[in-house]
């Protein structure tokens, strides 16, 4: 055991912490969309211009072939620093990386570079109104048409859709096909008529995400990922790639709005009340045991390629957690925590979301029954 | 960073684990606790492997390892809840060994490395100690007290056997009047997160035996036709207490390595252990009877032995709520300073 980070990981993080703190971001916008999204474009350009969009690639496509352990510090980091996440980050951590495994040659040569400048923005078409965790049941259909594809249907949650220049869309191409069988995994261009965007307001009132809804869409092609049939494959490529280094900041930040929440309790002099030690030490607890368990599931499969029980449990407990964090925060501040437009009002009806982007708590919980724990699978009603 | 155990430390685990399936079998462990008996016969055996003095130093007789060795084996002993006073003695050697003078070392360690002298530890208030696990068979008592640590040998104090609901670890009311036995002079906090990183090793052991034995109930009793184990209502309990293991098993794991590398953090990383392990333990072994269904409330199931000493650790050198308002203490004192993690 040792858990400390070894001397090359301390040099990658130090050298990170100097670059963010000699190039900050430029100072936030505000919350208008628009611009809010020409700042973040920005600051993935600087970030890209210092070679630190994208750490984890290898280098031949622009990053720095860091490790894992590399790669989760650098997430760590961006939290730590309270700046944005690269704008393209569905691309980087996503797109990318799929089109690694799966991609052919030109399409690496095509589509990599625009993804790390921010020249081009990534979104996903997965989800589906009627195909949430039950992802393979989807409807959206891709029909040959000459040297091409033309998709119908409907896309939902699909984040930076109003933005995005390529969409990894998957699609029904057989319906006779088994319904992993018959689906294949495109890059749309989102830069066409057919395909309309309506941004989809949520519980903050801000609209993150959007629907999708395409009416004959083309698509030629060469935008194939990993041939036709084969889309499930890839999605899940994908998916595995989704909760990686992410996480890492989300963690993060979830301690700093524990450590604003102990600040806050400490201010109202509400620390030695029982009432709020009590649960905000057990949360301080359970904080670090999603740091212990996040670092343990990535070093345990770097070193012993072996990932532990912890991956299907880190993203539960941390969405616990946060929407508990953020529930205290409202009892700590009293009343005002719940005036509109407040960081605290934000994080509290933000992290209502946790537990359901990403894979629902039930969801997980499913996943760790049966996968991790071996226990029998109950027969979907037909 | 690496949360993996050494070549040396996984030899431990893997022969406590092989030599405990077989000498602490559920039909041993039951002989024992309907007897309300330590398994002498057991002790002895570890005593001569050497395992009480896993973390005595050398010059007095043990092993010399560390507090990760040490809980190594309390978890192991906490997954069969061995009828030996193994986690007792350990903690009262592992306070004596960090806390105590050259004489009071050279006095008790020995005895209790060799597994000879049985050691009791508790937290007393008034020199009264209400229920002490292993303290029926104890040669030395070891008092956490409000204003101090004391060792105490056994005819110094009052020591009134009493049945634990845990009858695996015969335990006592220990009551000494003040001025009896010795202080300890070194920092008695330091020795007593110690003995707590243990105790919280054996409740994550004690966690991930109550879930296997559930896990492999739940899958093979069907009801409707189908194994329980399939309904969600059974399966995301069973999730929910494998959550709650790794949890407490994260940061038993930080604490442990903590005692040994780091010590600066130990007295917050043992209040997050055993605040942590104590929840998992009552909650887990409280879950594992729940899922065993009417099976589970018999005495004829062995899961119920698991929900006894759960309790008793889980109160032991104070409960969860207890070491939650240390930590609560230990951060707030942070934030006053301004640091940030």
């Amino acid at each position: 055991m040792d858990l400390t980070f070894s001397d090359d990981e301390l040099a990658f993080r130090d050298e990170f912490r100097s670059w963010l703190a000699e190039n900050p971001p430029p100072p936030d916008p505000g919350d208008e969309d628009a611009t809010r999204n020409a700042w973040r474009s920005a600051w993935q350009r600087q970030l890209y211009e210092g070679g630190w969009a994208a750490p984890a690639w290898p280098a031949e496509y622009g990053g720095r072939g860091a490790t894992l352990t590399q790669s989760a510090i650098y997430f760590e980091e961006l939290g730590r620093a309270r700046v944005p996440l690269p704008v393209n980050v569905l691309g980087i951590l996503l797109g990318g990386p799929t089109l690694m495994v799966w991609g052919t040659d030109e399409q690496k040569e095509r589509y990599l570079a625009p993804i790390l400048s921010a020249e081009e923005i990534w979104c996903q078409g997965f989800s589906e109104p009627d195909a949430g965790s039950d992802l393979a049941s989807l409807k959206t259909r891709a029909v040959k048409d000459g040297d091409g594809w033309l998709v119908t249907g409907q896309k939902v949650w699909t984040s930076a859709a109003q933005y995005s220049k390529w969409c990894m869309l998957v699609a029904r191409t057989d319906v006779d096909a088994p319904k992993h069988k018959g689906l294949t995994y495109f890059l749309m261009d989102m830069e066409q008529d057919e395909v309309q965007v309506r941004p989809l307001r949520q519980i903050t009132g801000e609209a993150e995400f959007n629907e999708l809804f395409i009416e004959n869409g083309r698509i030629p092609d060469e935008n194939v990922v990993g041939g036709v049939g084969d889309g499930w494959k890839v999605a899940l490529t994908t998916l595995m790639n989704e909760r990686a280094g992410l996480g890492f900041t989300l963690q993060i930040r979830l301690r700093q709005i524990l450590d604003d929440v102990i600040a806050a309790a400490a201010e109202r002099e509400l620390l030695d009340d029982p009432r709020y030690a009590d649960e905000l030490a057990e949360l301080h607890a359970r904080c670090e045991a999603i740091r212990l368990m996040a670092w343990k599931g990535l070093t345990d499969t770097e070193r012993y390629g072996q990932p532990g029980p912890e991956g299907s449990l880190v993203k539960w407990l941390w969405s616990d957690t946060n929407q508990r964090v953020t529930q205290l925060a409202a009892d700590v501040v009293g009343p005002e925590a719940l005036t509109a437009g407040t960081l605290w009002s934000y994080e509290l009806l933000r992290a209502r979301g946790n537990s359901i982007e990403g894979g629902t708590t039930e969801i997980l919980k499913n996943i760790v029954a049966e996968r991790v724990l071996g226990l029998p699978r109950l027969k979907a009603a037909a | 960073m690496d949360f993996g155990l050494n070549d040396d430390q996984r030899d431990i685990q893997r022969t406590a684990r092989e030599l405990l399936a077989d000498r602490a079998s559920p039909e041993r462990v039951r002989e024992s606790a309907e007897a309300g008996r330590h398994d002498d016969g057991l002790w002895t055996e570890l005593s001569e492997l050497g395992w009480p003095g896993i973390a005595v130093s050398e010059e007095h007789g043990g092993q010399g390892l560390g507090v990760v060795e040490l809980a190594i084996l309390s978890e192991e002993l906490g997954r069969t809840v061995a009828p030996v006073p193994f986690l007792p003695s350990a903690m009262a050697a592992a306070i004596i060994q960090a806390a105590g003078s050259d004489d009071q070392r050279a006095r008790w360690l020995p005895g209790l490395a060799a597994g000879e002298l049985v050691g009791a530890v508790a937290e007393a208030h008034d020199g009264v100690a209400g229920l002490v696990p292993s303290a029926a068979d104890a040669g030395v008592l070891v008092l956490v007290e409000p204003d101090g640590v004391r060792v105490i040998a056994r005819g110094e104090a009052d020591v009134e056997p009493l049945a634990s609901i845990d009858p695996t670890r015969p335990a006592a009311r220990v009551a000494a009047a003040s001025g009896a036995g010795q202080a300890l002079g070194g920092d008695t906090d330091a020795a007593v997160q110690r003995a707590l990183v243990a105790v919280s090793a054996e409740l994550v052991g004690v966690c991930s035996r109550a879930l296997d034995m559930t896990v492999d109930y739940v899958k093979e009793r069907k009801q409707f036709g189908t194994p329980v184990g399939a309904f969600q209502a059974v399966s995301h309990r069973c999730a929910e207490m494998l959550l709650e293991t790794e949890i407490a098993r994260a940061a038993t794991a930080e604490a442990a390595w903590t005692a040994d590398a780091d010590p600066s953090r130990l007295a917050q990383c043992a209040a997050q252990a055993k605040a942590t392990a104590s929840d998992a333990g009552r909650s887990v072994t409280a879950s594992a009877i729940q899922a065993h269904g009417g099976i589970g409330f018999t005495w004829e199931a062995d899961v119920h032995w698991l929900y006894k000493r759960a309790q008793v650790d889980a109160a032991l050198l104070g409960g969860a709520k207890e070491h939650r308002a240390r930590l609560a203490r230990i951060v707030g004192e942070k934030a006053a300073v301004g640091a940030t993690a």
